[in-house]
């Protein structure tokens, strides 16, 4: 269907109202944060109006460029392991029956309903020497004695994939479902086994809707703060905890609204890096 | 026996029986048309060959080795689906390579497939064009030269002219024939368009609730159906009541009809006559008398309906043999005993 594009500005009526609550809603608060990043801190106060460049300046520092490296390599881990996770299982769950895929989205959605404190404590729980999952392994003989699996890189990555893995597979599943079943089962007629046919015919089918997910998820994981302090040590933790950190404990507002903007930077250059090279791969 | 053989094949969903106990030999180098209305187990019967469903019980033989539980991708087969499934990623030749590709054949031997195939579809040149830049014709013959890549033992194809306008599906019918033709390749086609299955089959096996009701050459089962379901399913026709009077000679509304016989020892059974197999005489002559209730002139035949022993028998005719009849006219119907085929209970 051809439409003509809108001639008045009354054609663009419809759009008056999203458009109002963005600007109030996204835009005035992101040039509020962008102007505060400028602004001078008061020592022990609160900040005063000024163009200064301190707060970028004390950024470029080998810390928090490996805090900055740390955090976007640790959300790049977790939208891989999510997606790589939640493929086979949507695809699997897409063959099931109707009431059975009810049961599961219900049981998904209602895992979202979890914050990310219970998440954290629940984890922090399961993974310790005391109560934690080491001691099955002790009992059925793998370990000679339970030990702490927490606080560490593994725990980290572990609570954050259990709370976005929901999110990868509702984004992935309308796709799945969508996909013409046939694809499948032509490719095993011309005779790939399901195994090779999942890899060479449904993974490049769902090369866009994979690579929104993983963008998705990896933008979700970047503003994740808690888990990294429940679960991580201090090395672990991510720049959104030190934004935290800065914003309320040490009341450094220009310093916190300046790594913000900072990361809304690099993490909008490396979408657009993802989508250029998806591009391209498109082309070829 | 070399080609494909049923033996009692069944298929159950839950408490749903979608194919019972078929029975279906089917010789190298045959084309066979599954025909009959949606939900008669012709697609499950399909995809049972093609190892996408398992049968409950029974087995199926391809040149005499059991293939019932050989999985889909090991039974070197090619089959186009109703949708064609034709893979989005890939280009037109990547799709007719894809066979080849997975067996890892050498890419100048898939290049050369790929090439004869596409001359055999009258696409040359097409090879590097993305999939969704061809009209459907066009896809459906990719499909068919996809699924022919690695000359396969059984060529499948389920409802594969569905999705195009009339004209183009007459012209691909033919085309398919000829190309089986041409391959000498089993070819089993799903269908339920009965001008599918006569245009292109050598056997067409007619499917109702699960059974095969009939299976015979297109012209034989026109000529000779079965039973009502197959009569009535191909073509139209006139079904009619026929009994036995006291001396044992077949009825139709009272009057005898010379040299019809009925099976020994029924009273009554279903006469099946074709409506070009009706001919119309002057009333008293034939031996039913009725009453003409419509015309229907078409310019290239001409449909009367006539109006006899409380049914509505339709005689169609050419122009050049037109009954000079007019509705209200009374008329006599004369059916010779070749015509009346007698149907099974």
């Amino acid at each position: 269907m051809k439409r003509e594009p809108p001639q008045t500005v009354a054609d663009y009526g419809p759009l008056f109202f999203p458009a109002g609550m963005l600007l109030l809603f996204f835009v005035v608060p992101f040039g509020t944060m962008i102007a505060v990043s400028f602004f001078q801190r008061q020592e022990g106060g609160f900040y005063t109006p000024a163009f200064v460049l301190s707060n970028y300046e004390r950024f470029l520092s080998a810390f928090f460029g490996g805090v900055l490296g740390f955090s976007l390599m640790l959300a790049i881990t977790v939208a891989i392991c999510c997606v790589v996770l939640a493929l086979p299982f949507t695809y699997l769950l897409s063959r099931l029956t109707r009431r059975l895929q009810v049961f599961w989205l219900v049981a998904l959605l209602s895992v979202l309903s979890l914050s990310e404190v219970i998440i954290g404590f629940a984890w922090s729980t399961l993974l310790s020497r005391t109560a934690g999952l080491s001691n099955l392994l002790v009992k059925i003989g793998l370990l000679d004695q339970p030990v702490a699996l927490f606080p560490s890189f593994g725990a980290v990555l572990t609570g954050m994939v259990y709370q976005a893995l929901p999110y990868t597979i509702l984004v992935l599943y309308p796709a799945i479902v969508r996909l013409d079943p046939t694809l499948m089962e032509a490719a095993r007629t011309l005779g790939s086994s399901p195994i090779r046919a999942f890899f060479n015919v449904l993974v490049p089918a769902l090369r866009n809707t994979i690579m929104a997910t993983l963008i998705m998820v990896f933008i979700f994981a970047l503003g994740s703060y808690l888990l990294p302090q429940i679960l991580g040590r201090p090395q672990h933790w991510t720049l959104s905890v030190l934004i935290t950190d800065q914003a309320i404990y040490q009341s450094n507002m220009p310093f916190a609204a300046a790594m913000a903007v900072f990361l809304v930077l690099v993490t909008l250059g490396l979408v657009a890096l993802t989508l250029l090279i998806g591009r391209k791969g498109e082309k070829a | 026996m070399s080609g494909l053989v049923l033996n009692n094949v069944t298929k159950q969903f839950g408490t749903f029986t979608a194919v019972e106990n078929v029975q279906l030999a089917v010789p190298h180098g045959t084309f066979v048309c599954l025909l009959g209305p949606s939900g008669c187990g012709k697609t499950t019967l399909l995809r049972m060959i093609a190892g996408l469903e398992d049968p409950t019980n029974g087995a199926i033989l391809l040149d005499g080795a059991d293939i019932t539980r050989v999985p889909t991708h090991k039974r070197n087969l090619g089959m186009v689906f109703q949708s064609l499934a034709l893979f989005p990623h890939l280009s037109v030749g990547e799709n007719i390579a894809y066979p080849l590709r997975i067996r890892g054949a050498p890419r100048a031997d898939q290049q050369k497939r790929v090439d004869e195939l596409l001359t055999l579809i009258h696409l040359s040149g097409y090879g590097g064009r993305p999939v969704s830049k061809l009209s459907g014709g066009q896809r459906q013959r990719v499909a068919i030269a996809r699924a022919l890549a690695l000359s396969p033992r059984l060529f499948l194809l389920d409802e594969p002219l569905s999705a195009l306008d009339a004209k183009l599906r007459e012209a691909m019918q033919v085309e398919l024939r000829q190309l089986q033709q041409k391959l000498g390749i089993t070819t089993i086609v799903v269908t339920h368009d009965q001008r599918e299955a006569m245009t292109m089959a050598d056997t067409v096996v007619v499917m109702n609730g699960g059974h095969i009701r009939q299976a015979a050459s297109p012209i034989e089962i026109y000529r000779k159906p079965a039973d009502t379901f197959v009569a009535d399913f191909i073509g139209s026709t006139n079904l009619i009541e026929t009994r036995a009077d006291s001396s044992g000679a077949a009825t139709i509304f009272g009057h005898r009809v010379q040299g019809l016989v009925l099976p020994a020892g029924a009273q009554k059974a279903t006469i099946s006559v074709r409506p070009e197999d009706v001919h119309l005489t002057a009333p008293g002559n034939g031996s039913i008398d009725g009453t003409v209730t419509f015309v229907r002139d078409l310019g290239g035949t001409i449909e009367t309906f006539v109006e006899a022993g409380g049914q509505q028998i339709i005689a169609v005719s050419t122009p050049r043999e037109r009954p000079e009849v007019v509705a209200g006219q009374a008329v006599g119907i004369s059916l010779s005993p070749d015509v009346c085929v007698v149907l099974k209970q």
